[in-house]
C-alpha cells in the first residue's frame, strides 16, 4: 500500500490554491537495479481532485513526472471547509484516496 | 520443458481472466475517472507521437501560454515546471519533454472553477525543450523552452 498523500489547500481571496504530494517511486522501466536488471515500470496513470464533491481536475500521467510526484492547481468558488478529495490509480492498479478540507 | 513457454502460458491466463473480470464488470479500473488512460499518447517515443496520440496534431504557438522552468537543471529527477494559460476557454493543459524516452508527462483536464494552470515537478534525461500545450475551444495551443540538465533523471 502506498503512502498516504500530502494534500493542502488554502483560500487566497477567493482562489483556493491546492498542492498534492504523492508517495510514488514512479519507475519508469528503464532504470536497472544494482544487479542490472530492469526494474520494471510501476507509476502513477490517472489522477482527479474533487472539491465539494464536485471534479475539478482530471489528470492523467506518464512516466515522465519525477518521483513521489508534486501537484499544484488552482480553482475559484471553493469555500473554507470544503472537502477536497484526491484519487490516483497507478499502472499496478494500486489506487490510494485522501482528503482534506479547504482552510 | 521450455521455461519461456511455461511463462508465456501462465501470462495469458492470468490476464485472460482478468479481462473476462473487467467485461464483466467486477473490476473496474476506471471507474471513477472519466477517461481511459490514453496509452497511444504516454507510449508515444517522440513529441508528435504523444501529440498525434492527443489528438493535437501541430499546436500553434501562443504568448497567451506560460510555461515557467528553470533555464539550467542542476537535478533531471526533479524539474519544476508551471504552466499558465491565458487562452480563453482553456479546457486542459499538457507537459511534454521533447527528447525523453516517453515524452509526455501529464494531462491536466480543468472543470468546475479550476483556473487553467498547474504546476508539477517533471524527469529529464537530457538537455531538452520542455513544451506546454494548451487545448481551448477545441482548438491546441503550445508554448516551450529549453532546460538545460546536468545530471539526467532517467536511468540508472
Amino acid at each position: 500500500m502506498a503512502d498516504p498523500m500530502k494534500i493542502r489547500a488554502q483560500l487566497k481571496g477567493d482562489v483556493a490554491e491546492i498542492r498534492i504530494l504523492m508517495g510514488h517511486a514512479m519507475e519508469t522501466g528503464q532504470r536497472k537495479d544494482a544487479a542490472g536488471a530492469t526494474v520494471p515500470a510501476h507509476f502513477i496513470q490517472s489522477m482527479t481532485v474533487d472539491v465539494g464533491g464536485k471534479r475539478v481536475i482530471d489528470g492523467q500521467t506518464g512516466t515522465s513526472i519525477s518521483r513521489n510526484p508534486v501537484f499544484g492547481f488552482k480553482m475559484k468558488g471553493a469555500k473554507a471547509g470544503d472537502k477536497v478529495v484526491v484519487n490516483w490509480v497507478d499502472s499496478k492498479g494500486d489506487k490510494r484516496t485522501d482528503e482534506a478540507a479547504v482552510a | 520443458m521450455n521455461p519461456t513457454r511455461r511463462t508465456v502460458l501462465k501470462g495469458a491466463t492470468a490476464s485472460g481472466v482478468l479481462a473476462g473480470l473487467i467485461a464483466a464488470g467486477a473490476l473496474r479500473p476506471t471507474q471513477v475517472f472519466a477517461a481511459e488512460w490514453n496509452k497511444a499518447a504516454f507510449e508515444a517515443k517522440d513529441t508528435a507521437g504523444a501529440l498525434k496520440g492527443m489528438g493535437a496534431g501541430t499546436p500553434a504557438d501562443s504568448k497567451d501560454l506560460m510555461l515557467k522552468v528553470p533555464d539550467i537543471a542542476e537535478n533531471g529527477a526533479v524539474v519544476p515546471a508551471d504552466v499558465v494559460s491565458n487562452i480563453p476557454n482553456t479546457s486542459s493543459i499538457a507537459i511534454l519533454v521533447e527528447k525523453n524516452p516517453s515524452p509526455l508527462c501529464a494531462q491536466f483536464t480543468f472543470a468546475n472553477g479550476a483556473l487553467p494552470e498547474v504546476s508539477a515537478r517533471l524527469k529529464m534525461g537530457q538537455t531538452s525543450l520542455v513544451k506546454a500545450v494548451a487545448k481551448a475551444d477545441g482548438k491546441f495551443y503550445t508554448a516551450q523552452k529549453e532546460v538545460k540538465v546536468t545530471v539526467g533523471g532517467c536511468g540508472g
